[in-house]
């Protein structure tokens, strides 16, 4: 009698997220899947039925697709498309490598620290957030500039002469990136070490394992659902990063997101901006299926 | 005659002194532990005896004295590089190694051929009969297969010396009696010296082949189940081993082979001699199960026995317990086995009884 009392509370609280999820994530999607597949239209409509009503054919164009991983001049795989996806792959790896090179130690320190003092210290990793997030990348280009921050201290210094290139390029770049996305690495990590039973190193260091080899035997392996937690919520955003780049990155190292937007509001093609979404989309869901899909150890419940 | 010294020296605690902050949690215990033998640190929980164990460990540094293995002092020794294993409170297993894994990972540590490796961690898993459950994760097995997983795992390294803390506390009473047997057979089989921590009299008694009591950081009594039990030191531990009724009084009667102490319920004779004087405040202390009770005075008995009513029953199945409330006031506590069935009926709630001791039975406990 109170199962069915409450099924009408707990439909409506899973109820709302999915409604949400349906249209304004699943919806978008299927008309940018539909775009997708249409010729391009004019400046008025940007693009044209599928169904063409004076012939009464369906009109599906596969060329949106194919000029992703075909051109004219170069062979299969050696378009410009192919090389924004693959370099915004390697951006984004690169910055999620970082996130877990800087964040596992500190969530390590934040998880080992009194449990008085972790508040504070997790506040301070949030704190960014309090300002925006546009401040906060302007902010680097002050920093990395030519007469920035860095350069004139190197100078002072002596260590340079003339002030060194960091702007407008890969490093300043994917400092801004692990700079931004650092938290969202801390933040799961963090959650799964406070978690860890510390007896566990200790019967480690007991049975033979240096401090070292507890570490990557012990605490590494247990913390895998953190690692792979935070590298997800790093990277994935990372691959379709357009801000950042903008702001920091240089003209050469063009990821997907510019040239999406370039297809968008420059060419004005939005079915091949679309095209390029869906491929995008493809990248990152696929990997993330299959992975999903052989690690049933993920789900499993920690002793 | 330097052997048996070493041997009966295997492992020793001279001095030992935990303190954090201002607290000492350990205070200046000595020990001598027999190679082979299983030795017992009993005591309620903040005693010290958790401290003491983790400074044999190595994961607590000692504030000062010295930890000698055959002569060593291994105080200093970081905890993987000391002979000793400990077996941990709920085992510690690694979650996300299997139970093979598990066994073997103090092995692989030492860089042992993968041959020898494989050789060991099936003989360990043959001794603690959990070889079919070898690729089985820690959390798919029963409490009591995760403490054999762990005993396992810390007899793999072979240890010098074996540590136990708290070494059956999670698993539930029936399981816990069958378990400690078995237990002490594969120790004893193994022939590994053991140090065990527990707060369960029982468990140290069944186990160990020696006991320390221990009360706020020092240790009070050393000795067999039996000593401790029949011949406690002082007042604490006759107190917290078993129970006890606890007379206390003067002594009244100093003589070379007998005693007598003047309590609340009377004289009471005691049938050794103590080192003390005429009119030095002492206590007796009787056991519940030492002391017989009737309705009837038995014919011939002149000391040692008193009168009282009987103020509450409680029936245990293989004895019974009565509280004999004295004219003086005193409760005492009496247990008698329950023999047969019609031996206990004829004494009731508020019947006026006769208990009785004899000399022999009671001890003179200094204060």
């Amino acid at each position: 009698m109170a199962l069915t009392f409450a099924m009408p509370g707990k439909r409506f609280v899973i109820g709302v997220p999915y409604t949400w999820l349906v249209v304004f994530f699943m919806l978008p999607f299927l008309i940018l899947a539909y775009i997708s597949f249409v010729d391009m239209g004019n400046d008025i409509s940007p693009f044209k039925p599928i169904w063409d009503s004076e012939t009464g054919l369906l009109h599906l164009k596969y060329e949106n697709y194919y000029t992703i991983f075909q051109s004219g001049e170069g062979g299969l795989f050696q378009t410009l498309y192919i090389e924004a996806y693959l370099r915004s792959l390697w951006y984004a790896l690169c910055t999620a490598v970082l996130c877990l090179l800087i964040g596992y130690p500190f969530s390590y320190f934040i998880a080992r620290s009194a449990p008085s003092v972790r508040p504070a210290l997790l506040m301070m990793v949030m704190l960014p957030f309090w300002t925006s997030f546009l401040l906060r990348v302007y902010a680097w280009k002050g920093i990395l500039a030519d007469q920035g921050v860095v350069n004139q201290m190197l100078m002072a210094l002596g260590l340079t002469a003339e002030p060194i290139q960091m702007l407008y390029t890969d490093v300043s770049m994917l400092v801004g990136m692990t700079y931004v996305y650092l938290p969202f690495m801390v933040l799961p990590l963090y959650a799964n070490l406070v978690k860890m039973d510390f007896r566990l190193l200790e019967a480690a260091y007991d049975l033979g394992a240096s401090p070292f080899k507890a570490f990557w035997l012990v605490t590494v392996p247990l913390s895998k659902a953190g690692i792979i937690a935070g590298f997800m919520l790093v990277f994935i955003p990372c691959v379709g990063e357009f801000v950042i780049p903008s702001l920091l990155g240089g003209p050469e190292n063009i990821m997907i997101g510019r040239v999406v937007w370039d297809e968008m509001f420059t060419s004005n093609n939005w079915p091949r901006a679309s095209a390029l979404a869906v491929v995008m989309i493809g990248l990152i869901v696929v990997p993330l299926a299959v992975y999903y899909h052989f690690s049933g150890d993920a789900a499993e419940p920690r002793a | 005659m330097a052997d048996v010294a070493s041997k009966d020296n295997y492992l020793v605690t001279e001095k030992l002194i935990k303190r954090f902050d201002e607290a000492v949690a350990v205070d200046e215990v000595n020990l001598s532990i027999k190679q082979g033998e299983i030795f017992a640190l009993l005591g309620s929980s903040g005693c010290g005896k958790s401290t003491l164990l983790r400074m044999l460990a190595g994961f607590e540094t000692p504030t000062s004295g010295r930890i000698l293995l055959s002569g060593q002092d291994v105080a200093k020794l970081a905890p993987h590089e000391r002979p000793f294993n400990m077996m941990f409170q709920s085992y510690a297993l690694f979650p996300h190694l299997d139970l093979w894994e598990n066994v073997a990972f103090g092995l692989k540590r030492e860089g042992l051929p993968k041959q020898e490796v494989t050789q060991r961690v099936g003989q360990m898993l043959d001794l603690v009969q959990l070889t079919p459950y070898a690729k089985r994760k820690p959390h798919q097995l029963s409490g009591g297969q995760q403490q054999r997983v762990a005993l396992a795992r810390s007899l793999a390294k072979r240890p010098k010396v074996l540590l136990l803390d708290e070494p059956l506390g999670a698993l539930d009473k029936k399981l816990r009696e069958q378990t400690q047997f078995e237990l002490v057979n594969i120790i004893e089989k193994v022939g590994v010296t053991c140090v065990m921590v527990t707060h369960d009299q029982e468990e140290a008694m069944t186990m160990a082949g020696r006991i320390a009591v221990m009360s706020k950081g020092r240790v009070l009594q050393v000795g067999s189940p039996q000593d401790i039990y029949e011949y406690p030191s002082s007042r604490f531990v006759a107190d917290f081993i078993g129970s006890v009724n606890l007379l206390d009084g003067k002594i009244s009667i100093d003589e070379a082979d007998h005693c007598a102490v003047q309590t609340a319920i009377g004289e009471v004779h005691v049938g050794y001699s103590i080192s003390g004087t005429v009119d030095m405040p002492a206590a007796v202390a009787v056991r519940p199960e030492k002391v017989s009770i009737g309705k009837q005075a038995p014919a011939g008995m002149s000391r040692n026995l008193f009168t009282g009513k009987v103020k509450e029953i409680a029936y245990f199945g293989s004895y019974n317990t009565y509280i004999v409330l004295t004219p003086q006031g005193t409760r005492m506590k009496i247990t008698e086995p329950n023999g047969s069935r019609l031996d206990s009926l004829d004494i009731t709630w508020e019947d006026n009884v006769f208990f009785w001791w004899d000399d022999t039975d009671a001890l003179v406990l200094r204060n």
